[in-house]
């Protein structure tokens, strides 16, 4: 112990500490602070650069998983247009279709109506007609028939018993 | 016969030795058992390793 | 003597022997045990000019290599010299009527022919003045403030320049002070305070681990081996950490808490006297480790030119060289350690209150 007091030397001890605290002030303004700070920065530079970095990945991720449903939702219009279109044509057609067997239909009703009326115009002429030539084949019969007198007679005679029977 | 101071003073540092010695040794195997609280576990050893070289100082200072 | 001669400045120029001007004055035929005694002893304290080496020539004279330093004394006012006036410490400077001479590393104030009485433990009784000369230390504390002005400076300008990368040294350094902020304040002080401490624990960090570092170079200046240096570096942490300390700090000083009244009395005394002891083993711990590197190296080498044998000499050889490369891991480890420990007092001084079990 007495060695180390008597090794001590003051002038050293006062030159040290002032030395070391103008060093001390110095570097703390020029150096240690910038220093410090200029690692700060970097690091907090980095950081947000990192973050950033994550929050693009993020973004992009979002961005494609909008554009997925984005697309799908255009593909589900589409088809549902496409059967739209689809369903109107089949509408379509089955309306014509309908339409067209009604107005047949309704077409075969008149001609028939036509068919049956003239038929019965025509059976109605071949009557009179019938009667016609009946009554003219009655007569050539009857005339030929009742040439003869004693023809004549007879009938008079048939008809009057038929009568006489009545 | 007196012992002189200096064996006095030699007594103590064997003993401060074998006491660093130890908690250097036992800090290791704990570094070993357990790598993750290595930092903690140096602090530890260097707190107790300087007080222990304190009294080492002081024998060897007051011959 | 020629031979002698020739040992020291291989010596010095080996690891940077200040001078050797204690052992160079013996008479021829010297005892190469003392010899190497006294110049590990001259190395190791502090010199008031600064030398690079010396040799003596077949003549017996002294040369010296390095230049003089001022002397500043306080004796009845303030009297500066060159210290070229000591000669080395061989001759008294007059300087206005008053004469110095050095003895043991100290200034004495003497009579014209340098007399220097003692009491009967050895000890001088002359007047010794106010000595605030510029000593080689001094020197080598200036330079390496310097050094880590310049240095750091640049480093942070080459951030501004560099769009926050650093360049040149700074690649270097600048891994060293991150992991000063991330495994020694942060950890050890605390998210929240430790902004406040950074300054002073890479000025320490660096300083140190330079100044541990220069003592190892040829310049070979015991800086951070000498008491004043430790003390003065010491007593900023102490005073840095008493004076940030909060009420937290205080009462796990004066009233411990969770522990019952009789304990809390006992404990007081015991934790003031810790506040003295903490910083009283970081300076004691620097100055001792530094001091042991540089007696065991220089011992080492020494033995070299006391074996004078091819074996011997070889195996001290390698030795010492294996010793360096230890010191090399020594210097930065004990700055590691001196700002590790002042970080931890520092975080002992911030440390918020916390549950009561203690």
């Amino acid at each position: 112990m007495e060695k180390l007091l008597e090794e001590f030397s003051l002038g050293l001890f006062v030159w040290q500490s002032l030395a070391f605290v103008i060093l001390l002030f110095l570097l703390k303004k020029f150096a240690w602070k910038p220093i410090l700070d200029a690692v700060d920065e970097r690091e907090q530079g980095i950081k947000s650069a990192l973050e950033s970095a994550e929050k693009a990945k993020l973004e992009m991720e979002n961005l494609q998983a909008d554009n997925e449903k984005l697309l799908k939702e255009a593909r589900l219009e589409r088809d549902a247009m496409l059967k739209e279109a689809r369903d109107m044509k089949n509408k379509m057609i089955e309306e014509a279709k309908d339409e067209a067997r009604v107005e047949a239909t309704k077409l075969m009703q008149q001609a028939q109506q036509a068919i049956i009326t003239e038929k019965q115009s025509a059976i109605a002429e071949l009557k009179s007609q019938v009667a016609l030539l009946s009554i003219d084949i009655a007569e050539k019969v009857l005339k030929s028939e009742l040439a003869d007198e004693q023809k004549q007679e007879a009938l008079v005679e048939s008809l009057l018993k038929d009568a006489k029977i009545n | 016969m007196e012992i002189p101071a200096i064996v006095g003073a030699g007594l103590v540092v064997i003993g401060v030795g074998m006491g660093i010695g130890r908690i250097g040794g036992s800090a290791m195997e704990a570094i070993a058992r357990q790598p993750e609280a290595y930092g903690k576990i140096q602090t530890a050893m260097l707190i107790a390793a300087a007080l222990i070289e304190g009294i080492g100082f002081a024998a060897l200072f007051a011959v | 003597m020629y031979r002698a001669s020739k040992y020291n400045l291989f010596l010095s120029i080996f690891l940077g022997f200040s001078s050797i001007l204690t052992a160079s004055t013996e008479p021829s035929g010297i005892d190469k045990k003392t010899e190497i005694k006294a110049y590990i002893n001259h190395h190791l304290k502090d010199s008031y000019d600064f030398s690079i080496t010396s040799y003596t020539d077949e003549l017996g004279q002294h040369h010296y290599i390095g230049f003089p330093l001022p002397i500043i004394l306080w004796d009845n006012g303030l009297k500066v010299f060159s210290s070229s006036k000591f000669h080395h410490g061989e001759t008294v400077a007059e300087v206005e009527g008053s004469f110095y001479a050095i003895e043991h590393n100290k200034i004495y104030k003497t009579d014209e022919t340098g007399t220097i009485n003692y009491d009967d433990h050895h000890h001088p009784l002359n007047i010794k003045p106010l000595d605030f000369s510029i000593t080689k230390s001094v020197v080598m504390i200036l330079i390496t403030g310097l050094l880590m002005f310049f240095l750091f400076r640049n480093l942070a300008r080459s951030y501004a320049s560099n769009g926050s990368i650093a360049k040149g040294a700074g690649r270097f350094f600048e891994p060293i002070v991150l992991y000063i902020r991330d495994d020694i304040a942060i950890p050890n002080i605390g998210e929240k305070h430790y902004k406040r401490y950074m300054s002073y624990l890479l000025t320490i960090f660096f300083f140190i681990w330079l100044l541990n570092i220069f003592g190892l170079t040829p310049l070979g200046v015991n800086v951070t081996g000498n008491i004043a240096i430790t003390f003065s570096l010491a007593l900023l942490t102490f005073l840095i950490t008493n004076f940030t300390g909060n009420k937290n700090y205080w009462k796990h000083i004066f009233w411990m808490p969770g522990v019952p009244v009789p304990m809390k009395i006992i404990l007081a005394p015991i934790e003031l006297l810790g506040v003295f002891i903490k910083p009283f083993s970081l300076l004691i711990r620097l100055y001792a480790n530094m001091q042991a590197g540089h007696i065991v190296l220089m011992s080492l080498i020494g033995l070299m030119f006391i074996f004078k044998s091819w074996l011997g000499s070889t195996l001290s050889f390698g030795l010492a060289f294996a010793i360096s490369l230890i010191e090399v891991l020594v210097a930065l480890l004990q700055a590691y350690i001196f700002t590790m420990l002042s970080a931890l007092y520092f975080g002992f001084a911030v440390e918020e209150h916390h549950d009561e079990a203690h």
